[in-house]
């Protein structure tokens, strides 16, 4: 299987800690991949520098078919690259509508110019609408998405990474604070989103992952300390120390 | 969600009809060409009122919508002044210098001219030489073009500075502060080439116009409703589409703009630029209704008291920048003008003139911590009450 995104070699350090010790990442370009951790495990920072948030002291991110260098992209070059993120708390833009956010998101030109002479086309309201759909907000277009409840926020947020149409999307934590339909829900979403596209979940909720049905990774001190199917990694005394067996 | 903008934000057109209503009484009432009820003098304060009300517009765009309190615009619209200045006064020194000197036994040859104009403006900084800045001051399309160019290129080039190198929020306004400051200093200097503390004077009289001040005044009027009506729909309209929920958005929570893929500093840079050209064609108009510019115009403060007229009026709703604009410079050029009597209180006489800046400051005070929405606040409360909704 071809790999869409490869991280290797990578190391960052903050002040002398290294919170990234030599990490190796792959993602083929359609799969799901939970990536787990206990605290301080790097799992943030890892997303951090995937999105050009973080430059890295060493290593390499590239992507896609041409294998492109991702260190040294602006955040949003990147986003225009393919990869959307989902951040822990849900970030969406409270004083607007359901309807407008999902607009912006779209993936469209984002240049000030071609921004300001925009219209939404038919096609795009439609889009609109569809996604709206799958995240269940088809009711709630026009509210304004501040007064919607936290779990509406998560799958707004998610919809918006949708409308972006990425190839990978990196999501932390989509289950935070949510209730267990709720969760049920997101956990359709992210694997529906994942039959066309790479996903990949941070989360620290293990009856989360078990419902992904994917292969895991796990960190630990800034690098990979397992990687394979969840039973799999449970089993392994490594993960068991660190990480469950607290 | 695809109907005309306007159909959207009928207030926008409430807007356009009050403004129009107003030029037309102020147009009857006026000495020029109606009943005489209201003065030349106060015409041309409506008239500066109204310009303010325009570069409000543009601070309630960048601040309000944008999330940049930025405490430099009156630099643009001080600059703005300065470029229509530099013609009015060339122009009109021109024709004064060619008739006198036509009383002459020879006629003067173009370079006499050109040193008597340059001896009559400059005499009083101890120069007669033209500055290089002034080389076009003889074409008024090209000094009126600059009145959108000077304070759009600085505006470009600061505003790419700052914004590249991600400076934000109280850093941000500093900067701007520091860049209003600097132009004023260097403007006072006599060796600016723009007459140093003196300013440019004398720009109420057009050059080659021999009608009477209560009629140019008017004109100045109705050009300043004119600028204030067509700024107002341009920023609007801006503000209406998906442009404005970026910028919203920016001002929001500006991190997640940039994760959708958006270039942050370009949206910036392009509101920053944008209200800087409206700025500049504020200025153009109010100085030759003020009748002289100086740099004390440009100081920090000025920019300051923009900041507070949007604030009281409310920020985020256009409307509300032009209501506390007209509002609190109405107010505080009655309270400055000495027409406020004094209040005796036996044992401390309360004036004025002294007294009203700390009622500013209070009323800022107030507003920002129990009005966030400001006077157009107001105005929502009572729309709402209207409809016979809960509050």
């Amino acid at each position: 299987m071809s790999t869409l995104l490869e991280v290797s070699g990578v190391t960052v350090s903050f002040d002398g800690f290294r919170a990234i010790n030599n990490l190796s990442f792959q993602i083929g370009p359609a799969e799901m991949r939970a990536v787990i951790g206990p605290n301080g495990a790097g799992k943030t920072t890892f997303m951090d520098i995937v999105t050009g948030k973080t430059r890295p002291d060493e290593g390499h991110v590239l992507w896609g078919e041409k294998s492109i260098s991702l260190i040294g992209m602006s955040e949003a070059k990147i986003v225009r690259a393919g990869i959307g993120r989902k951040f822990q708390k849900p970030t969406v833009f409270e004083e607007q509508t359901v309807q407008e956010n999902l607009l912006m998101a779209l993936r469209k030109d984002r240049g000030p110019l071609a921004v300001l002479i925009y219209k939404p086309s038919k096609a795009d309201l439609e889009h609109v609408v569809k996604l709206a759909e799958e995240i269940g907000l088809a009711d709630a277009l026009l509210r304004i998405s501040g007064e919607m409840s936290h779990g509406q926020k998560q799958w707004l947020e998610i919809g918006m990474l949708l409308a972006q149409d990425p190839r990978l999307l990196l999501v932390d934590e989509p289950a935070a604070g949510m209730t267990p339909a709720e969760r049920e829900k997101t956990t359709a979403i992210l694997v529906e989103a994942a039959k066309t596209r790479a996903v990949v979940v941070v989360e620290h909720d293990m009856e989360f992952v078990r419902r992904l049905n994917c292969k895991v990774t796990v960190l630990h001190g800034g690098a990979v300390l397992a990687e394979g199917s969840l039973d799999h990694v449970t089993k392994n005394q490594d993960v068991i120390d660190v990480y469950l067996g607290r | 969600m695809n109907r005309s903008f306007i159909a959207r934000n009928p207030s926008v057109l409430v807007f356009l009809a009050l403004l129009g209503l107003f030029t037309l009484v102020v147009s009857v009432l006026s000495e020029g060409f109606g009943v005489g009820l209201i003065s030349t003098s106060f015409v041309k304060t409506l008239g500066k009122t109204l310009c303010l009300c325009l570069i409000a517009v543009a601070m309630d765009l960048i601040w309000g919508y944008a999330g940049i309190l930025s405490l430099g615009h009156f630099a643009f619209f001080g600059l703005g002044g300065y470029m229509v200045g530099m013609w009015l006064m060339y122009e009109r020194t021109r024709q004064i210098v060619v008739n006198s000197l036509a009383e002459g036994v020879l006629p003067p040859t173009p370079e006499e001219i050109q040193a008597a104009i340059g001896n009559q403006i400059f005499g009083v900084v101890g120069s007669s030489e033209f500055p290089l800045i002034w080389f076009f001051a003889d074409s008024l399309v090209l000094q009126l073009a600059f009145v959108v160019l000077v304070p759009g290129v600085l505006a470009l080039v600061f505003g790419w500075l700052a914004f590249r190198s991600r400076v934000t929020g109280v850093y941000l306004s500093i900067l701007t502060q520091a860049m209003t400051l600097g132009l004023s200093l260097y403007l006072f200097q006599n060796a600016s080439g723009l007459r140093g503390n003196n300013g440019l004077s004398g720009l109420q009289n057009l050059p080659g116009v021999t009608a009477p001040q209560s009629a140019v005044s008017l004109w100045f009027f109705w050009a300043s409703a004119l600028a204030l009506g067509l700024g107002y729909l341009l920023v609007a309209w801006v503000v209406s589409g998906k442009f404005g929920s970026v910028i919203r958005g920016i001002r929001d929570n500006e991190a997640r703009v940039r994760f959708l893929g958006y270039s942050v500093e370009s949206y910036k840079l392009a509101v920053f630029t944008l209200t800087a050209c409206i700025a500049g064609i504020a200025g153009a108009l109010y100085y030759p209704q003020a009748g002289i510019i100086n740099p004390a115009e440009v100081a920090p403060i000025a920019s300051i008291y923009l900041a507070v007229w949007v604030a009281i009026g409310g920020r985020g709703r256009l409307y509300g920048a032009v209501i506390g604009t007209a509002f609190v410079s109405l107010v505080s050029s009655w309270f400055t003008g000495g027409q406020a009597p004094d209040v005796n209180l036996g044992f401390y006489t309360i004036k004025w003139v002294d007294w009203w800046l700390i009622l500013l400051g209070l009323s800022f005070v107030f507003v920002t911590l129990y009005a966030p929405r400001g006077m157009s606040g107001l105005i929502d409360l009572l729309v709402r009450k209207s409809r016979g909704e809960d509050t």
